[in-house]
């Protein structure tokens, strides 16, 4: 069974333990600017929302690139950087619709989301269940249920 | 080491920016933030020096566990002689400010001297610079962010910033970071301003790295952060209400300070509760609490994400204050409502708004509009001379003072002075309500008697946040103690100062003390940290930290004659509520609390005492 990223906005308070959790497992130490999954912050709107890789089935970035550094990984659908064979041309971070793989200066090639194996950090390490990590096939359960719990089909007296 | 190991020592009037090593045999001794921060001001400035000369220092700094995984592990604190109190000034501010400054690769900046102009300081990792604030001085804290960001071309950046009150010398102007976060008291904002410092601006991408175990550490914060989210304050209260849980508790035990603490219970606290907050309000449906947000790093998120009514009358010219901001806590819709007995919720939430952009502390504030109003009532002070009608209750009244003081015209100079000056100055001292010249916070000390005592000896003057002996008087943490009696509470006292002082020196958050003891604390900072952090020695360290304040206190010229609380809690009565017929305590609990500090009869740490925590 493959597993997605699941992402409720509503229930993110801006902590950015994901962040940390992030850079920790690539990097080796806290460090949000190393993070691949960034958590936005809209002032006036009152709304944070963390964002990253949603693991295109049709991959752009694995198809722009021309050295084939970004490969599927069977097991967890992931579409994962080769650093080794990456050559930091940068042309996936162009391809990419949603700006999440980017050129990481200190090692002259690109990162991006690559599930940390199977077991994504930043959803252990969210304390809100605002980033889970679930079923690619049902990301939509938690919300069917929740309208599902207001349908109301009981005749009224 | 989660300590970066390095200063930088920023001399604003040659303008030069240095890095040094830092001290680690007193990090040793200090742990970092608060107290390794008071240590360097100690070491290296006079204690009678004047707060707004350039030869007193301020000092911003992180402690260990700022910019880790720890759970609020986002504090910084501002650290200086404070221009209110002439005391000890430590504020202390969460946000995202702090963790940056840790993962640019400093624990601390300490900036001396005065800039010959305005200035601000910006810092890209390893690199510190002194830039021109020409364009920047005379704006807000939000236009100072906007503004750098925007000259940088770079979003991420984090900025802590004073806006005018800081400029014009309000003696109550406080730092503000990420646009609703602050170093709130003592001033702190005001001594940045007079050394034409107008912000410090960072980026950091070095991280932490030098956590001395990362497998212990995590399993530590782990375990440390289930003990917040089963905790029914941490994981439930403080996420769903704020600190605003507190309003209607503490009015219905009679300690809610009103009407500058001519009364004790707000008849329309009620209105201006957390549960107020979440209501939709009949004007537009809508109710004034968005959501909740938290601090760099925090699984509490206590954070209150507010906006008014767009059509409010204080507001419906001034779209700058439609949009969703920090709302408000329960020290701010205090000091801004029940103090002066306002209970116009979106007219409150605006008035902090004002706090926020212009920097000034809402406590001190509210606290001074509170000592104006009964100035006002008692014929003291005229309509022509405050500029507007001001009797107790009077939102507009509220607003236009906060705007005034803000800004800095008319009678809002007078204001920018704090209640115990002001009052003075009309011949009236006994109306301020004040400890060392800074106002007492939400507790009213005839309904809860260990808060007396906190007010009294805080080395910072009033203040709730150096021993919150509220959480046992009220709420039993870690022990339910009587909050109607004085027995038992100078033990209790020194045992949450000391406790409290170790906090504020890790990084972390003292809301995490309604679920965490030094216990908890312990496994954390000794995961990060070498040196053997053991729940015994982070005691023994807040004991020293609290007894190296209270010296720079006495060397300043201080003295035990400055541990009172204002007439009005010894002599006038609780008028109402489980406290009706009480006057504070104070008289009998301070002998015995200098007695449990090893001090002498007059408030000094005896020679034993220094011996013994290595002072």
């Amino acid at each position: 069974m493959q597993k997605s990223l699941h992402i409720d906005p509503n229930k993110c308070t801006g902590c950015l333990q994901c962040e940390m959790a992030c850079s920790y497992e690539n990097y080796g130490s806290f460090n949000i600017a190393k993070s691949r999954i960034k958590v936005f912050n809209f002032e006036s709107a009152g709304r944070k929302v963390p964002y990253t890789c949603t693991q295109c089935a049709e991959a752009w970035c694995l198809h722009a690139c021309p050295v084939d550094a970004i490969r599927i990984d069977a097991a967890t659908g992931a579409k994962v950087v080769h650093e080794s064979v990456c050559v930091g041309c940068k042309v996936c971070t162009i391809a990419c619709p949603f700006g999440t793989v980017n050129y990481v200066a200190d090692t002259g090639k690109v990162q991006k989301c690559d599930l940390c194996g199977g077991q994504p950090a930043c959803a252990e390490a969210c304390p809100t269940g605002a980033i889970t990590f679930v079923e690619s096939d049902w990301t939509g359960l938690g919300k069917m249920r929740q309208w599902a719990e207001k349908t109301d089909t009981q005749p009224r007296a | 080491m989660a300590w970066a190991k390095k200063i930088l020592r920023v001399n604003l009037t040659k303008g030069t920016c240095a890095s040094e090593p830092l001290n680690m045999e007193w990090a040793q001794q200090y742990l970092g933030q608060r107290g390794l921060a008071t240590k360097y001001l100690v070491a290296e400035t006079d204690p009678k020096v004047d707060p707004l000369s350039p030869e007193n220092k301020l000092i911003m700094t992180t402690g260990p566990l700022t910019g880790t995984m720890a759970s609020t592990g986002g504090r910084y604190s501002v650290v200086t002689k404070g221009p209110l109190t002439g005391a000890i000034a430590c504020s202390n501010s969460g946000g995202y400010f702090g963790a940056e400054l840790k993962m640019a690769g400093w624990d601390m900046i300490i900036f001396e001297g005065k800039s010959p102009k305005p200035v601000y300081l910006w810092i890209e990792n390893d690199k510190a610079e002194l830039r021109d604030a020409a364009h920047l001085w005379g704006t807000t804290t939000w236009h100072t962010e906007e503004a750098i960001k925007a000259a940088h071309q770079d979003p991420q950046i984090r900025v802590a910033s004073i806006g005018r009150a800081g400029e014009n010398g309000v003696l109550y102007a406080c730092v503000v970071n990420d646009l609703h976060r602050a170093a709130g008291r003592s001033g702190v904002g005001a001594v940045m301003g007079s050394k034409n410092l107008k912000a410090v601006a960072l980026r950091g991408t070095v991280g932490v790295s030098g956590v001395r175990d990362f497998k212990a550490f995590l399993k530590a914060t782990t375990a440390a952060k289930k003990v917040l989210a089963d905790n029914a304050v941490t994981g439930q209260g403080l996420p769903k209400f704020g600190t605003q849980v507190l309003m209607n508790v503490i009015n219905e035990i009679g300690a809610l300070p009103t009407r500058n603490a001519n009364d004790v219970q707000f008849e329309g606290a009620r209105n201006i509760s957390a549960e107020a907050m979440h209501e939709k309000r009949p004007s537009d449906g809508k109710a004034n609490l968005i959501t909740n947000s938290a601090c760099f790093g925090c699984t509490i998120a206590c954070g209150r994400v507010s906006q008014v009514d767009k059509n409010h009358w204080s507001v419906v010219n001034s779209p700058k204050y439609w949009g969703a901001t920090g709302g408000l806590e329960y020290e701010n819709a205090w000091s801004l409502g029940a103090a002066n007995g306002v209970d116009d919720l979106d007219a409150l939430t605006v008035a902090n708004m004002i706090c926020n952009e212009d920097g000034m502390d809402p406590i001190t504030f509210g606290a001074t509009v509170s000592a104006v109003m009964e100035l006002y009532q008692m014929g003291v002070l005229k309509k022509e001379q405050i500029g507007i009608e001001s009797p107790f209750g009077s939102a507009q009244a509220l607003l236009e003072m906060a705007h005034m003081t803000a800004e800095g015209r008319g009678f809002g100079k007078e204001l920018a002075l704090g209640s115990a000056r002001l009052t003075k100055k009309y011949g009236h001292p006994e109306l301020s309500m004040s400890v060392k010249g800074q106002e007492f916070p939400a507790y009213d000390p005839r309904g809860i008697q260990g808060m007396g005592l906190t007010y009294a000896t805080s080395n910072r003057g009033a203040c709730h946040l150096r021993s919150y002996t509220v959480a046992s008087e009220v709420f039993g943490i870690p022990v339910k103690t009587d909050p109607l009696a004085t027995e038992g509470k100078p033990d209790l006292v020194k045992a949450f100062q000391d406790a409290t002082a170790a906090f504020d020196s890790s990084g972390t958050c003292i809301f995490t003390t309604f679920a965490w003891t030094l216990g908890d604390l312990a496994p954390q900072l000794d995961a990060a940290c070498e040196g053997g952090w053991s729940l015994e020695r982070l005691a023994e360290v807040g004991e020293r930290i609290w007894n190296m304040e209270r010296q720079y206190n006495l060397a300043a010229g201080l003295t035990a004659k400055d541990d009172d609380l204002p007439k009005r809690l010894k002599t006038e009565a609780a008028k109402s509520g489980p406290a009706k017929g009480l006057v504070s305590g104070i008289d009998k609990m301070l002998p015995e609390y200098y007695k449990a500090r090893g001090w002498t009869a007059d408030g000094v740490p005896t020679k034993d005492t220094t011996k013994r925590l290595g002072l």
